[in-house]
C-alpha cells in the first residue's frame, strides 16, 4: 500500500519515528502524480522542484531533532485562488495565467508552518464561478471514478487530486458549494467552515460574503486535523471571528447518541434523483440506528435560494473583479486608449461564464435596479439566516443530501444554465447563512459516490465532525476509484 | 443689482495626518520616491483584505465634532466603482449612508456679519494614486503612494452665497481643522482639496437652479475666481433666456475659465453597495467622549476669549485664530506676564509683518514666546525703549538670544540718568533757537523736533518721557 493511503496518525508515528523522510512521502506524490494526473488533470501549476526543496530542509530540520506535527510532511495540494508566493496563482484565468503572488495567504503559512508540503496549484473553476471545473480557462478536470464525468465544481481539481490520491490532502474554497460538491462527486469528504472560522486573507475574492476555505480530505479525520491547522482569528481579515478554536479531533467520540437531526423536506423533494435520495435514507436509518433523533422540518424560504444567491454573488463579483484591469499585474492587451485597453483586457481575459456573472451582478447593482435586486436579495438573505436559526433552536444538526444528483458527463449541461444553477440548491443556502457543513460519502449511485451533507449551527463544526465522523465509522467505506497504476 | 441669487455648496477633501494608510499599515509621508510607500493591499494585489485604522476613525470623529457634527452610534464602509489606472481595485472605500458625522455647521464672517453654514455630512474614504503623464504623450506613469492615505470629505449645505461667503467658509474650514490637528491642510500638497457646486436662481425663487460642478480648483484663490467666472457665466446665460446645462467644469487657471469635463449623461454610476470585507462600525459614548476630551480649544472658542477675559481688538483676536501656531504663540507668551494687548500687538504687526516680509514661517525663525515675553518685559521696565524694542526684535528673530544679552552686548540700554541727559539736551536747544521759539508761540510741533535731535544724537537710547520732560524744564529756565 502506498504511504499516501495509510491513516494520517501511522504516518505521523513514522515520521515522528524517521523510520520514513519527508522526502519519501514527497517521492510518493510526485509518482502517483506522474502515474494518474495525464488522466485526471487535476494541477494547474506542480511545483515538484519547491516540494522537493521543502521536503530536504524539513529532513535536515527534523535530523537535528526538530519536532514533528500532526502534519508534517503531508503532501498537500492548494486550490487555484488562494495565494501563494512565487508560484503562480491564475484564478484558472487567462486574465491571470502570468500572476505570481508577492505574498502567501493565511492559510498557507499556518499550513507551512504546520509543515505540510505544497505539490502544486490545483484546477478550478474560473475565479470559482461554475460546479464542474469546465469554466478552467486552461483544461478540464476529470472524475476519477468515471473520466467521461466533471469532478464538480468549483474546487474540481482539488476534491479529483485528493481522490486519486496525488495529494494527502487539498484546500478549497465554497461560495455557494464549490468545496462540498465536488467532495460529493468524488467520493472524498469536503468541510465548508462557518464564514468567519477560516481567514480569507490571500483567497482571490468571488463573493466576499459568502466565500470561505475548508479542507478536503480522504475522511472525516483528516478533516478535522487540516480545520485545526487553518481555523481562528486573523487580524489581517476583518471578518473572521474571535471565536475560540477547539480541539476538533477530540470532538470525534463516535457517540451521537440523543442527537436530533433535522432533515429539510425542501433538500429531499422532487429535484433529488432516486439513487441519490435511497443512499441518504439509509444514512439517515444509520444514525438513527447510532441513537440519533430524526425528524423532517421545513426551511419555507430555502426556495428563493438560489435566485436570492445569483443576485448576490454576481453583485459581489463584479466588485472583486473590478482589479484585473491589465493596469498592475496579470495579462494585459493592447488597446489604441486606456478604454480599449481595459476593454481588450476584460474580453479577452475573462471566460463567458465570469463575464456572465459581471454583467449581472454590474445590472443588479445599477442604479434604479439595487432596490429591486441588490437590496431585496439581502433581505431574503436574512429570511434564509432566520429559518435556520429556528431550525437550530431545535436541532442539533441538518441533514440531507449534499447534491441532488451523481456527478454528471462532461458537457452534458454546458447549454443548461439553470439545470446546472440548480445543482447547488442543498449547499448554496447554507453559505447565504454562514453555517459549517460537511460532506461525507454515503454510498454510491449508477456506482458513482453520493454525498451526505451535515449542517451545523455557526461556529459548532465539532458537532458535524462528530456527526459525520459516527457515520463514516459505521458504515463500509465506499472505496477508491481504480486508476490503475501500481501505486494503488 | 443682479436679479438672481447665487447658490454655492462645497465639497472639501481633507487628508488625515495618521502615520499610516487607512485600510494597510504602509506609511503615509510625503513626497517619497513613487511606489515606495506600498504594499500587496493598497496596491489591490488578488486576495487582500482592507483592515481598518482606528486612529483614522478618531481623526474624523475629531474632525465631525469639531465641525459640530451628530456623530454616528453606527457607521459603514461602502463601495464607489469605477475604473481609472490611479484606483488599484477599482473601486475606492467610502461611506455612502452611513457617515461618521452629519448636520454640523460652522461660522463665517464677510464684511463684519457672521452667518453659520450647515455641513452635510463628514465621511471617512481612502484617497487614490497619482498619475503622472509623460510630456510627449507616449504614456503615463502612476504612483500609488498616496493609494490608501485618509481621507474625510466634507460636504457643505448650499447654503454659501456668494464667492467670497465660499472662500470664507474655507479659511474657517482650514483653520477649524489646523486647530484640531487632525490635518496638514495644505492646499499646494494636495492635503486639502475643493470641489465647488453652483447655481443661480431669481430672487426670491425657493427652488434651486440647475447647478454646474467646477473641479481643478487648487487655491482658495482660484476657488473665488473660478465660482467668481461661473457665476457671471451663469447670469448671463439666464439674461440670455438660455438654459442651464448640468455639467461638470474643469477650471483653467491660466486661461481664467472653466472648461467641460463631462455632461450629466456622462456622470458615472458608482453602483455603492456595502464593503463585505468590513465589518459595520459602532461607534459607543465612551469612545465619543474620549474623542471629545480630546479636543483643543477651536478657534471660534479662542476667540471669545481673547476678547471677553484678555480685552484684545476684533481685529487682532481675528488674526490671532487665523493660524493655530500663531495663535498658539501667542497664549504662550501672555503666561509669562506680559500685557496681553501689548504682546497681540506685537505679534500681530511685528512678527506677522517679519514673517511676510520674509516669506518664512514661524517655525524657520528662532523667537519663542519666551524670548518676545523678556523683550517685553525690558520694555515696560523702561530698560529699552520701544523703538530699541525693535530692533532687539530683529535680532531675537534671527539669532534666537536673550534680549537682555542683546542689550546689553549691543550698548542699547535706555539711557535714564538725568544729568547725562541734561547735557545733550542743552546742546540741541543751543543749537536750535528758532524751535525754542516756536515753542514758545505755541507750535508744539517744535517740541517733537527737539525730542527727535536728542533721540538722534543718542542714537535713539534715551528715554524720549525723559527728555520731553527735560526740554520743556530746560526752555522753562531760559
Amino acid at each position: 500500500m502506498s504511504l499516501l493511503q495509510k491513516q494520517l496518525k501511522e504516518i505521523h508515528n513514522l515520521i515522528k519515528k524517521r523510520d520514513i523522510s519527508a522526502r519519501d512521502l514527497v517521492q510518493e506524490s510526485i509518482a502517483r502524480i506522474e502515474e494518474v494526473d495525464q488522466k485526471v488533470q487535476a494541477f494547474l501549476t506542480l511545483d515538484v522542484e519547491g516540494a522537493k526543496k521543502k521536503a530536504e530542509k524539513l529532513d535536515e530540520w527534523l535530523k537535528e531533532s526538530g519536532s514533528t506535527k500532526l502534519l508534517t510532511a503531508l503532501p498537500m495540494g492548494i486550490k487555484d485562488n488562494i495565494c501563494t508566493e512565487g508560484v503562480r496563482t491564475t484564478c484558472a484565468s487567462k486574465q491571470l495565467a502570468n500572476y505570481q503572488p508577492i505574498y502567501d495567504g493565511t492559510v498557507v503559512k499556518k499550513l507551512n508552518q504546520a509543515q505540510a508540503i505544497m505539490m502544486g496549484k490545483l484546477n478550478m473553476d474560473e475565479f470559482a464561478m461554475g460546479s464542474s471545473t469546465e469554466n478552467s480557462s486552461f483544461h478540464l478536470t476529470y472524475n476519477p471514478w468515471d473520466l467521461k464525468r466533471v469532478p464538480g465544481g468549483s474546487s474540481g481539481g482539488s476534491a479529483a487530486a485528493v481522490a486519486a490520491g496525488e495529494v494527502y490532502f487539498a484546500l478549497g474554497s465554497d461560495t455557494g458549494g464549490s468545496i462540498r460538491q465536488p467532495a460529493a462527486y468524488c467520493g472524498v469528504v469536503g468541510l465548508k467552515p462557518t464564514y468567519g472560522r477560516v481567514s480569507r486573507y490571500g483567497l482571490v475574492a468571488y463573493a466576499s460574503s459568502l466565500d470561505q476555505i475548508g479542507p478536503i480530505t480522504k475522511n472525516v479525520e483528516d478533516a478535522a486535523y487540516v480545520l485545526q491547522a487553518i481555523a481562528g482569528y486573523d487580524p489581517q481579515d476583518s471578518t473572521s471571528a474571535q471565536v475560540e478554536v477547539p480541539d476538533y479531533v477530540r470532538g470525534l467520540t463516535g457517540d451521537i447518541r440523543g442527537l436530533k437531526i433535522a432533515v429539510p423536506k425542501e433538500m429531499m423533494g422532487e429535484g433529488i434523483e432516486e439513487g441519490v435520495r435511497a443512499q441518504v435514507q439509509a444514512a439517515l436509518k444509520q444514525l438513527e440506528k447510532l441513537g440519533a433523533m430524526v425528524e423532517e422540518v421545513s426551511l419555507p424560504h430555502v426556495e428563493y435560494a438560489i435566485a436570492t444567491y445569483y443576485l448576490l454573488s454576481p453583485a459581489e463579483a463584479s466588485s472583486n473583479l473590478a482589479r484585473f484591469d491589465g493596469v498592475r499585474y496579470g495579462v494585459r492587451e493592447q488597446g489604441q486608449n486606456l478604454l480599449e485597453m481595459y476593454e481588450e483586457t476584460r474580453s479577452k481575459g475573462f471566460g463567458p461564464e465570469v463575464k456572465r456573472r459581471i454583467m449581472l451582478g454590474t445590472y443588479a447593482l445599477s442604479s434604479g435596479y439595487y432596490d429591486a435586486y441588490y437590496l431585496k436579495a439581502q433581505k431574503v438573505r436574512t429570511l434564509i439566516r432566520q429559518d435556520f436559526e429556528q431550525i437550530f433552536a431545535d436541532y442539533d444538526v441538518i441533514v440531507g443530501p449534499t447534491t441532488p444528483t451523481v456527478a454528471f458527463e462532461i458537457g452534458s449541461q454546458v447549454d443548461d444554465l439553470l439545470t446546472l444553477y440548480a445543482n447547488d440548491v442543498c449547499t448554496i443556502p447554507v453559505n447565504l447563512a454562514g453555517l459549517p457543513a460537511i460532506s461525507v460519502p454515503c454510498g454510491r449511485s449508477e456506482g458513482l459516490p453520493v454525498g451526505l451533507q451535515v449542517i451545523g449551527k455557526a461556529f459548532d463544526e465539532e458537532t458535524i465532525l462528530r456527526v459525520a465522523h459516527a457515520y463514516e465509522e459505521s458504515t463500509e467505506s465506499i472505496g477508491t476509484p481504480d486508476l490503475g497504476g501500481v501505486s494503488q | 443689482m443682479s436679479h438672481y441669487e447665487t447658490v454655492i455648496g462645497l465639497e472639501v477633501h481633507v487628508e488625515l495626518a495618521t502615520k499610516t494608510k487607512i485600510f494597510c499599515g504602509c506609511s503615509t509621508e510625503f513626497g517619497a520616491p513613487p511606489n515606495t510607500h506600498t504594499c500587496p493591499i493598497c496596491l489591490g494585489h488578488p486576495g487582500v483584505l482592507p483592515v481598518l485604522n482606528r486612529e483614522a476613525v478618531n481623526y474624523a470623529m475629531k474632525a465631525a465634532m469639531a465641525l459640530n457634527c451628530h456623530i454616528a452610534e453606527k457607521s459603514k464602509f461602502d463601495r464607489k466603482n469605477y475604473f481609472y489606472p490611479d484606483l488599484p481595485k477599482a473601486y475606492q472605500i467610502s461611506q455612502f449612508d452611513q457617515p461618521i458625522g452629519q448636520k454640523g455647521w460652522i461660522e463665517i464672517e464677510v464684511d463684519g456679519t457672521s452667518k453659520r453654514i450647515g455641513i452635510t455630512r463628514v465621511h471617512l474614504e481612502e484617497d487614490a494614486g497619482k498619475l503622472n503623464h509623460i510630456a510627449d504623450g507616449e504614456g503615463s506613469l502612476v504612483d500609488f503612494n498616496r493609494v490608501g492615505v485618509p481621507l474625510i470629505e466634507i460636504v457643505s449645505e448650499p447654503d454659501l452665497r456668494s464667492p467670497q461667503e465660499a472662500k470664507a467658509y474655507l479659511e474657517k474650514l482650514k483653520t477649524i481643522l489646523q486647530f484640531t490637528g487632525v490635518s496638514d491642510v495644505k492646499m499646494e500638497e494636495g492635503s486639502l482639496r475643493c470641489d465647488a457646486n453652483i447655481s443661480l436662481r431669481p430672487v426670491g425663487e425657493e427652488r434651486f437652479g440647475t447647478k454646474t460642478e467646477l473641479k481643478n480648483l487648487n487655491s482658495f484663490r482660484n476657488v473665488e475666481r473660478a465660482l467668481t467666472y461661473e457665476q457671471q457665466r451663469q447670469q448671463e446665460l439666464l439674461e440670455d433666456g438660455q438654459p442651464i446645462v448640468q455639467q461638470t467644469l474643469r477650471w483653467l487657471e491660466d486661461q481664467n475659465r472653466t472648461k467641460m469635463m463631462r455632461s450629466k449623461e456622462e456622470a458615472h454610476d458608482y453602483r455603492y453597495f456595502p464593503d463585505p470585507d468590513l465589518v459595520v462600525l459602532e461607534i459607543d459614548e465612551a469612545w465619543k467622549e474620549q474623542i471629545r476630551s480630546s479636543l483643543p480649544e477651536l478657534p471660534d472658542a479662542r476667540k471669545r476669549r481673547y476678547r471677553e477675559e484678555l480685552g484684545l481688538s476684533d481685529y487682532d483676536a481675528n488674526i490671532l485664530i487665523s493660524s493655530k501656531a500663531i495663535s498658539d504663540f501667542f497664549d504662550q507668551t501672555v503666561t509669562h506676564a506680559v500685557d496681553p494687548k501689548v504682546a497681540a500687538n506685537w505679534i500681530t504687526s511685528d512678527l506677522l509683518g517679519y514673517l511676510n516680509q520674509e516669506g518664512k514661517g514661524l517655525e524657520e525663525t528662532k523667537v519663542t514666546p519666551e524670548l518676545l515675553a523678556n523683550m517685553l518685559q525690558l520694555m515696560e521696565k523702561g530698560i529699552i525703549s520701544s523703538k530699541l524694542a525693535k530692533k532687539v526684535f530683529r535680532e531675537i528673530v534671527t539669532t534666537g538670544k536673550d534680549p537682555k544679552q542683546i542689550v546689553e552686548e549691543k550698548g542699547w540700554i535706555q539711557i535714564t540718568d538725568e544729568n547725562q541727559l541734561r547735557d545733550e539736551v542743552k546742546k540741541v536747544l543751543e543749537a536750535n533757537p528758532k524751535s525754542i521759539a516756536d515753542f514758545q508761540n505755541g507750535k508744539d510741533r517744535a517740541l517733537g523736533f527737539l525730542v527727535g535731535q536728542v533721540m538722534k544724537a543718542t542714537r535713539g537710547k534715551a528715554n524720549p518721557q525723559l527728555v520731553n520732560q527735560l526740554i520743556r524744564e530746560e526752555i522753562a529756565r531760559l
